[in-house]
C-alpha cells in the first residue's frame, strides 16, 4: 500500500495557484458590494486641526464618509500580549483607534474612510476630504525615542517607553563575570526595520446581513478565529456566534497577516451602518505604510570568554521599536520570542538581556518571519564570529568549544537554559559538522588564502542557530503575558462512504497544509490521499483555531489531528469488533482495515464508516457516527536548529557582494514532505539574504518613508541568490506524536548572520570588523576605505 | 493604484498629435510605452487631463539603414531594439544597453522615444545617445528639426523639446566599437551609474548617466584619453556640485562608482 509520510508529494494546491485560479479575498464579488478608500496622513506626527468631508459626501457615487468624530472614532483594536515593566509597572497600552481623531502618530494613519459605488469613485472622493494638519516633530528611532526631550508619541505617559523588561541572570552577576573575563567582545549595531511584502496585499470584505443580523468578514488573514475573537470581544463588542470570518487563499503573510488590523474592524462596523457589503484592498503604497513591520532593534552587546575560549557571560541592552501603537503580538516579539533564545546553542552560564521598547512615530512593528529569533540569532552568531577573529581562533572551532552536548530529550533530559526555556532535543555539533563537510571548509580556507594573494576578496560565514517554535503551551505563554491560549484544533469527520474531511484551525498562506496534512492522515488511516480533504479558513466550518505563525501548524495543528485520528480508530475498532464478532483486543489495524490477528477475517475502514452511519447491526452503547474533534495543547515549544554557511565574493572596486555558495543543514525533526521543507528553507534563506544585503525600511528625520515602493525598497531577486545547497539531520521532537519541529522560519533565522559573517570575513585582512546591515555596496566600499 | 480621470485620444498621425498638444497644452501628455507615465498616474503624482496615444502612428516603429546611419522610430520598444539584426550588427552598443532595461514586460512596452523624452536621470539610453553623437529628430507646430544628443538633455526630466514637439525618430551613426557598463540600483535596477563608451582609434567618446541630474559627455575623460584607462579618474571633473545623492549612493560613492565604471568601459 502506498504511503506518503516522508515523500516529496507534489502540492495539491498548486493546481489552482499555478493556473491563477486561487480564490483570494479581492477575487470575491458580492451582490450590492460597495468599495472604499482611506484618507491617510502625509505626516508622521501632527495635530488634526479640522476634517471637512462635505465635498466628498456630495461627490458622485459616494455612499458614506466616516471620520474619527463618528462613533467608530471611539473604537480601538486590542493588543494580545502584555509585557510589564521590570519594576512592576503595567505595560503602557494606548488606545489604537480605527480612525485618528485629534492626533496623527504615524505616516499613513487613517483619518477618514470613504465608501462609494466603485473603487474609482471612492478614490476620487477621498481626494476631496479636506484635512488640515499642524505638523509636529517626529521620532522614528527607538533609541532617540528614549532620549530626554524626544517628541512624545502618547501624551499620557512621562516618556515613550511601552515597557522596560529584562530576562536572565542577575545583571550585577553578569557584569562581574564580564569584568573578570579573559576577553570581552563588544558590538553595537541596528537590526534594521523590514517591510513584510506579502505578494497579496491585505484585503477585506465586510458583509452585514440585515435580515439575519449576522456579519461575514472575508479577510486575508493567517488566523480567522483569532480575528473573530478580537473583533467581537474587544474591538466592536458584537456577538461572536453571529460573526463568520472567512479567509480562503492567502497570498503570503510572513507574520504581517496575523494581526487584527483597524481596517477589519472599521469595515465590519461600517457594513452595518450602511447595510451593504464593503470591500477594501490595500495597494502597494498602503502596504508599505500600514502593514506591521519587522525587526528595528538597536543593540549593544558584550560577550565574555575565558582563556580557553569558553563563553563566561553575555550582557545585552536593546531598544526595540513598537511603533505608534501596540500591534497584536508586538510586545512578545523583542521579549519572549527573543530574550528566551539568548542561550543559543551554547553553554553560556550567565546571560542578561534588557529591552526598552519605546513607542515611535512609525507604523507598528510586530512579528515578521522568525519574530525575535532572527534578531537573537543575528546577535549571537555575529558576536561569536567577531570574538573568534579577535581571539585569533577559527569561528567553527570556537563554536564547537561552546556547544551544548547532544541530547535526545527522551533517555536524556532536555536542556534548561538561563532564559526560561527548556530545549526539547538537539545535536548542534552534528549540523555544524555536516555543514562544514558540505562546504568543504578546509579546502575553502586554502582557496581563500590563495585568492587573497591575487587581490580577490573571498569570505566564508558560519551561523549555527536554534529557534523556538511550534507555539505553544498555553499555560507557559499565559504566564509570559499572552492573552490567548495557543493550542490547536483538529477535527476529523469520516463520511459514511469512508471519505474523510479534516478541519484544522491552522491556516495555510502558502505552506502547503492541504498536501502535508493529507499525507500523514492517509498514512495513519491507511487510505488514499485522494480520499482526504483538508478544510481551513472558515470559522463556520472549523470549530476553533489559533492560526498559522511561529512554525506551529504541523507540530501543534498536526498533533491535534492525530489525536482525533486516534479517537476515530478507537471507536472504529469497537464497530469492527462487533461486525467481526471478535474482541477489540484481538484486532489490529493496518492498511485501512481491522483484522482479527492471525486470521484472514477483516473489515475495511469504508465498511466500518458506513456501519457507523447506517447502524442497523451495531454494538450496544456506541453512538452512531464517526466524527471527532480534539484540542491539542503541547507540553513545550519545539526547537529546530541548523547550520547555514555562506561564501561571498566582494568586488574590490564597487563593494558589491556576490553570494557564491549557500549551504544549509537544518534539523527540523521528522520530515513529512522533504520537497515542501526544502521550499520553506529556500524561501526563508532568500528572505534572510534580503535582510543581510538588500532590504531596509528607511524613515527620514521627519518620519517620511524613503523606501516606500519597489523603486527604493530592494527585494531579493532570483539573480541575487545562488543555488541553495540543503541537507538535513534528524533529531525528532520528543514531545509531539509526529516527532516534528518546524521549518517555516528556520531559513530566515539562520541565513542572515551567515551572509554578514562572510562579508566581514572577506574584508577582515583590511581591518573591517563589522558592517551595518543591509550590507549594500556603498556600506562595503566605505568600510573598505576606513 | 487608480489614476485620476483623464481623456484618452488615439492619434493617427504625427500632425494630429502635434495639433492635440497645441490644443491642450500643459493639460496633455504623450503616451508612448507608458512605463514611467502610467505608474506616476496611478500614484496620482501625474494627472494629465488628456492622454495622446501615439502608439498607432504608422512609420514610427521602424528600424532602417540610411547610408552610414541607422534611423530608429521613436515608438520602437526596447525589445524591438534588442531583437533587431541591424542594430545587433551595426550598433551593438544600443542592443546590449536595451537588454538591461527593466524586465521583459518593460522591454516589450517601453519605447526609446518615450524614454528619451522622459529624461529620467537614471535612464540608460541617454549615455548611449551622447556617446554615439546620435541626433534626436523631432516635429512640432513649426516643423521638423534635429537636436544633437549633446544639446538634448537640460536637467532632471527636462529636455530641449518644445511643448508642442514630439520625438519622431533617433538617428544613430553606425558604431563598431562601443560598450555600455551599468551599475544598477538593487531595488529599481535603474542605473546608479551607466557609462557608454565609443572608441575610434585613440579617441573616445564617453556618455554618463545616473551620476549628475543631467546625463553628460565626460569630456575631461575624452581629452585625457590616449589609450589608457587612467583617464577614468576625470569622470566627474567639474561636476562636484551636481552629483546626485540618495540612500543607495551618496555623492562620494557615486563619484567613485563613476570612475570605476568609466574605467571598465574604457577597458572593455
Amino acid at each position: 500500500m502506498e504511503t506518503f509520510i516522508g515523500k516529496p508529494v507534489k502540492r495539491r494546491e498548486d493546481n489552482r495557484f499555478l493556473k491563477g485560479a486561487g480564490k483570494y479575498t479581492d477575487d470575491i464579488k458580492l451582490h450590492g458590494m460597495t468599495h472604499s478608500a482611506f484618507v491617510r496622513s502625509p505626516y508622521a506626527h501632527a495635530k488634526i486641526v479640522s476634517v471637512d468631508t462635505s465635498a466628498a459626501e456630495k461627490a458622485e457615487g459616494v455612499v458614506a464618509v466616516y471620520t474619527g468624530s463618528d462613533a467608530c472614532g471611539t473604537i480601538g483594536v486590542p493588543c494580545g500580549w502584555q509585557v510589564d515593566f521590570k519594576n512592576g509597572e503595567t505595560m503602557r497600552e494606548p488606545m489604537h483607534p480605527l480612525l485618528a481623531k485629534d492626533k496623527i502618530r504615524h505616516l499613513g494613519e487613517a483619518v477618514a474612510f470613504v465608501i462609494a459605488e466603485t473603487l474609482e469613485l471612492a478614490r476620487d472622493a477621498a481626494e476631496l476630504v479636506d484635512v488640515k494638519y499642524e505638523a509636529l516633530p517626529a521620532v522614528t528611532c527607538p533609541k532617540k525615542a528614549m532620549a530626554s526631550g524626544a517628541p512624545k508619541v502618547h501624551d499620557e505617559w512621562e516618556d515613550n517607553a511601552a515597557f522596560d523588561w529584562c530576562i536572565g541572570n542577575d545583571r550585577a552577576e553578569v557584569e562581574a563575570a564580564l569584568a573578570n573575563a579573559h576577553h570581552v567582545t563588544e558590538m553595537t549595531y541596528k537590526n534594521h526595520r523590514l517591510a513584510p511584502n506579502a505578494i497579496e496585499p491585505r484585503s477585506y470584505i465586510a458583509d452585514y446581513d440585515v435580515n439575519a443580523d449576522k456579519w461575514t468578514l472575508y479577510t486575508s488573514t493567517q488566523n480567522p478565529h483569532l480575528v473573530r475573537l478580537l473583533l467581537c470581544a474587544f474591538a466592536l463588542g458584537i456577538p461572536e456566534h453571529k460573526v463568520r470570518v472567512v479567509s480562503y487563499d492567502v497570498g503570503g503573510g510572513f507574520g504581517s497577516k496575523i494581526y487584527h488590523y483597524t481596517e477589519e474592524a472599521l469595515l465590519t462596523w461600517a457594513s452595518k451602518e450602511i447595510g451593504r457589503p464593503i470591500k477594501w484592498t490595500s495597494d502597494r503604497t498602503e502596504a508599505f505604510l500600514t502593514d506591521a513591520h519587522g525587526r528595528d532593534h538597536i543593540v549593544h552587546s558584550k560577550m565574555g570568554f575565558d582563556k580557553d575560549g569558553k563563553i563566561v557571560a553575555h550582557l545585552t541592552d536593546e531598544f526595540c521599536a513598537m511603533g505608534a501603537y501596540l500591534s497584536t503580538f508586538a510586545p512578545a516579539v523583542p521579549t519572549y520570542l527573543h530574550g528566551t533564545l539568548f542561550q543559543g546553542v551554547y553553554t553560556t552560564p550567565l546571560i542578561h538581556l534588557n529591552v526598552v521598547a519605546p513607542f515611535t512615530h512609525t507604523v507598528p512593528v510586530d512579528a515578521y518571519r522568525g519574530a525575535g529569533r532572527p534578531e537573537a540569532t543575528y546577535l549571537l552568531e555575529r558576536i561569536i564570529s567577531k570574538a573568534a577573529k579577535e581571539m585569533d581562533m577559527d569561528p567553527a572551532e570556537l563554536r564547537f568549544k561552546n556547544f551544548i552536548s547532544p541530547f535526545n530529550g527522551t533517555t536524556e533530559p532536555g536542556y534548561q537554559t538561563q532564559v526560561a526555556l527548556q530545549y526539547d532535543s538537539g545535536n548542534y555539533e552534528g549540523v555544524l559538522k555536516r555543514g562544514l563537510e558540505m562546504l568543504g571548509y578546509e579546502d575553502f580556507r586554502k582557496e581563500q588564502a590563495e585568492a587573497r594573494k591575487n587581490g580577490k576578496l573571498l569570505g566564508v560565514g558560519i551561523s549555527t542557530y536554534i529557534e523556538g517554535c511550534g507555539i505553544a503551551p498555553s499555560a507557559v505563554v499565559g504566564s509570559l503575558g499572552a492573552r490567548a491560549g495557543l493550542y490547536e484544533v483538529g477535527h476529523v469527520r469520516v463520511q459514511p462512504t469512508g471519505k474523510v474531511s479534516v478541519f484544522t484551525g491552522a491556516h495555510s498562506h502558502g505552506q502547503g497544509h492541504e498536501t502535508v496534512f493529507a499525507q500523514f492522515v492517509a498514512d495513519k488511516l491507511g487510505i488514499p490521499m485522494d480520499d482526504i480533504d483538508i478544510v481551513h479558513g472558515d470559522t463556520d466550518q472549523v470549530a476553533f483555531g489559533m492560526g498559522t505563525y511561529g512554525s506551529r501548524s504541523l507540530a501543534v495543528g498536526g498533533s491535534a489531528i492525530i489525536k482525533s485520528i486516534e479517537k476515530v480508530l478507537e471507536k472504529g475498532a469497537k464497530i469492527a469488533a462487533h461486525k467481526l464478532e471478535a474482541a477489540e483486543e484481538d484486532l489490529e489495524y493496518a492498511e485501512g482495515k481491522w483484522t482479527v490477528k492471525g486470521t484472514d477475517k477483516s473489515i475495511s475502514f469504508g465498511d466500518v464508516s458506513l456501519t457507523a452511519y447506517v447502524p442497523h447491526d451495531y454494538p450496544e452503547g456506541v453512538e452512531p457516527g464517526l466524527d471527532f474533534s480534539s484540542f491539542y495543547d503541547p507540553t513545550n515549544f519545539t526547537y529546530p536548529f541548523g547550520t547555514h554557511i555562506a561564501v561571498v565574493e566582494v568586488c574590490s572596486d564597487t563593494g558589491k557582494v556576490e553570494i557564491k555558495r549557500f549551504v544549509a543543514c537544518d534539523d527540523v525533526g521528522n520530515v513529512m514532505n522533504p520537497m515542501i521543507v526544502d521550499g520553506q528553507i529556500h524561501g526563508g534563506v532568500v528572505q534572510g539574504i534580503g535582510q543581510a544585503l538588500l532590504e531596509e525600511v528607511v524613515y527620514d528625520g521627519e518620519g517620511q518613508m524613503v523606501t516606500g515602493s519597489y523603486m527604493d525598497y530592494a527585494m531579493p531577486r532570483a539573480d541575487d541568490i545562488p543555488m541553495i545547497e540543503t541537507d538535513r539531520t534528524t533529531t525528532p521532537c520528543p514531545h509531539n506524536p509526529l516527532g516534528v519541529k518546524g521549518a517555516g522560519e528556520a531559513g530566515a533565522i539562520g541565513s542572515t548572520p551567515a551572509v554578514v559573517n562572510a562579508v566581514v570575513d572577506a574584508l577582515s585582512h583590511l581591518g573591517v570588523t563589522d558592517i551595518q546591515m543591509p550590507v549594500t555596496p556603498k556600506r562595503v566600499w566605505k568600510a573598505m576605505q576606513s | 493604484m487608480i489614476p485620476a480621470k483623464f481623456e484618452y485620444i488615439k492619434a493617427s498621425s504625427v500632425s494630429e498629435a502635434i495639433g492635440l498638444l497645441e490644443k491642450h497644452g500643459d493639460d496633455a501628455k504623450i503616451l508612448s510605452g507608458g512605463h514611467s507615465l502610467i505608474p506616476a498616474m496611478k500614484l496620482r503624482l501625474s494627472r494629465p487631463e488628456v492622454l495622446i496615444d501615439i502608439n498607432g502612428i504608422s512609420g514610427m516603429n521602424s528600424i532602417t539603414e540610411d547610408g552610414n546611419e541607422i534611423l530608429i522610430g521613436a515608438n520602437c520598444t526596447h525589445a524591438d531594439i534588442v531583437n533587431s539584426d541591424l542594430i545587433n550588427s551595426e550598433l551593438n552598443i544600443l542592443a546590449s544597453t536595451a537588454k538591461h532595461i527593466g524586465d521583459i514586460q518593460v522591454r516589450n512596452r517601453g519605447t526609446i522615444g518615450g524614454s528619451l523624452a522622459h529624461a529620467d536621470p537614471a535612464a540608460d539610453y541617454p549615455a548611449v545617445v551622447l556617446a554615439c553623437d546620435a541626433k534626436i529628430e523631432v516635429e512640432g507646430k513649426s516643423g521638423k528639426r534635429t537636436i544633437p544628443a549633446t544639446e538634448f538633455f537640460l536637467g532632471i526630466f527636462t529636455t530641449a523639446l518644445a511643448e508642442d514637439e514630439i520625438i519622431t525618430a533617433i538617428r544613430f551613426p553606425k558604431v563598431a566599437n562601443g560598450n555600455y557598463q551599468k551599475f544598477f540600483q538593487s531595488a529599481s535596477r535603474f542605473a546608479v551609474v551607466g557609462v557608454a563608451c565609443v572608441k575610434d582609434g585613440n579617441s573616445v567618446k564617453v556618455g554618463v548617466t545616473g551620476v549628475a541630474g543631467t546625463p553628460y559627455r565626460a569630456t575631461a575623460v575624452e581629452d585625457a584619453y590616449s589609450g589608457s584607462s587612467d583617464a577614468a579618474s576625470h569622470a566627474v571633473d567639474g561636476l562636484e556640485d551636481e552629483l546626485m545623492s540618495d540612500h543607495f549612493a551618496d555623492e562620494e560613492y557615486r563619484a567613485h562608482l563613476a570612475k570605476v565604471m568609466v574605467k571598465k568601459a574604457l577597458e572593455a
